[in-house]
C-alpha cells in the first residue's frame, strides 16, 4: 500500500481545539503541506494572532511567536529583518486583522515587508462570542447587531484584498476559499506561490481565505460552505488582485 | 492493510467528509468515541478510490488514505 495522505511533518500531534468543522484547521493544514513541500521547517517563523487561532503556536512543528492584538504585522517586521533567512508568516482573523489591526497590516503591506500574511475572514469575531467585524455581511445578526449589521450605523464589508492591492509595494495579494474540493486545491496553491515568493525575496504577499464559523453563524459544519457560498462570495468575490512577478502563470 | 483509516480520537464528527466523498461511502459509525462523537466511517472499502477528497476536508486531519500498488 502506498500513503497518498497524511498529517504534514510541520505539523505538531496536538489535536486541535477548534470547534467541529472550523476551517482553522484546515487552513493550517494547507500551510504545514507548503513548508514541508518547500523544505523550509527549519527556518520558518509563525505569528499567532489574538482569536480563535491564538493557539496556532500548537499545531505547527515550526518556530512561533503570539503577538498582542492585530500587532502580527509588525511582530513579523521585526523577526524578519532580525532573522532575514527566515521565512515569516502571520496568520490572523477578521477581529486581528481588519479591526484593531488595521494599521499594523497597511503598513507592512506599504512598507513591502518580506513576509506572508494569511488571513482568515469569517465575518465575525469567532473567539469572542461572535461579535460584528469589519467584514460582517450587510444584514448580518451577530451578538453585537441583533437586528442584523446596518451600514448607516456600522459601515460596510471591508475588502482587504482590494485595498492592499492598491499599494505600490505588494507583490502578491490574493482571495481564496476552501468551499469545495477544487477551492481548496487553489488555496493550497496560492499559499504556495506566497511562501514561494517569500522564499525567493520577491516581497510581501496577502492570502486571505473566506472561511466559516459555524459555531457563530449558528451553522451545522457541513451547511456552512453552502451560507458561505451564497452569502459571502457574492460580496468577497475570489480572484487575484495583484501578481507583480506572474506567480500564478509560471 | 486498509485503504482509509480514521483516528477516533481526532474526529469531531462534523460531517464534512461523509458530505464531500464523491461515491457516499462514508457514513457517521453507530458508536460513541470518548469525545462523545459518532465518528465517521468506511461502509464499502472496496468502493474506494483513494481520491483523498475525505482526508484533505477533514478540519482535523483525522483520516489518513492508501493506495494499493499496481
Ligand atoms: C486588546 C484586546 N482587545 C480585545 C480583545 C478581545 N478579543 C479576543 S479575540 C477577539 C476577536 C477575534 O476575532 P477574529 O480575529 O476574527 O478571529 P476568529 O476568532 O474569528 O478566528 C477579540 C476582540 C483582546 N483579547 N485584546
Ligand atoms: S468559534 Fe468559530 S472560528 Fe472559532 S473555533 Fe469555533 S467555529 Fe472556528
Ligand atoms: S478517498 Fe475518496 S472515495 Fe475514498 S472515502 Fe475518501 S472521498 Fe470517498
Ligand atoms: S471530516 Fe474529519 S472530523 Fe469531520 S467527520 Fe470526517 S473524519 Fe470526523
Ligand atoms: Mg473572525
Amino acid at each position: 500500500m502506498k500513503k497518498i495522505f497524511s498529517r504534514p511533518e510541520s505539523m505538531s500531534k496536538k489535536p486541535f481545539h477548534y470547534c467541529p468543522g472550523c476551517d482553522h484547521g484546515v487552513i493550517h493544514r494547507l500551510i504545514a503541506e507548503v513548508i514541508d513541500e518547500l523544505e523550509i521547517k527549519n527556518r520558518t517563523i509563525g505569528v499567532a494572532p489574538v482569536g480563535c487561532s491564538v493557539f496556532a503556536y500548537d499545531y505547527f512543528d515550526v518556530d512561533f511567536n503570539q503577538a498582542p492584538h492585530g500587532r502580527a504585522p509588525a511582530v513579523a517586521t521585526g523577526i524578519k529583518r532580525v532573522r532575514p533567512d527566515s521565512i515569516v508568516f502571520t496568520y490572523q482573523g477578521d477581529g486581528d486583522l481588519a479591526a484593531i489591526g488595521t494599521a499594523e497590516i497597511i503598513h507592512a503591506a506599504n512598507r513591502g515587508e518580506n513576509i506572508t500574511a494569511v488571513f482568515i475572514n469569517n465575518a465575525i469575531y469567532g473567539m469572542t462570542g461572535g461579535q460584528m467585524a469589519p467584514t460582517s455581511l450587510i444584514g448580518m445578526k451577530t451578538q453585537t447587531s441583533p437586528y442584523g449589521r446596518d451600514a448607516a450605523t456600522a459601515g460596510h464589508p471591508i475588502h482587504m484584498c482590494e485595498m492592499i492591492a492598491t499599494l505600490e509595494s505588494p507583490v502578491y495579494v490574493t482571495r481564496v476559499t476552501i468551499n469545495n474540493p477544487a477551492n481548496l486545491m487553489k488555496t493550497k496553491k496560492a499559499l504556495l506561490n506566497a511562501f514561494t515568493l517569500q522564499k525567493e525575496g520577491k516581497g510581501f504577499s496577502f492570502v486571505e481565505v473566506v472561511s466559516t464559523c459555524p459555531t457563530n453563524w449558528g451553522k451545522k459544519p457541513t451547511d456552512a460552505h453552502k451560507w458561505l457560498t451564497e452569502n459571502m462570495l457574492p460580496v468577497f468575490k475570489l480572484g487575484t488582485f495583484k501578481d507583480t512577478q506572474g506567480v500564478e502563470k509560471s | 492493510m486498509s485503504k482509509w483509516v480514521i483516528n477516533e480520537n481526532l474526529c469531531k464528527g462534523c460531517g464534512i467528509c461523509i458530505a464531500r466523498c464523491p461515491l457516499k461511502i462514508l457514513a457517521f459509525a453507530d458508536h460513541l468515541t470518548s469525545k462523545g462523537v459518532h465518528p465517521a466511517a468506511m461502509t464499502d472499502e472496496a468502493k474506494c478510490t483513494s481520491c483523498a477528497i475525505c482526508a484533505r476536508s477533514c478540519p482535523d486531519v483525522a483520516i489518513e488514505i492508501y493506495k494499493e500498488e499496481k
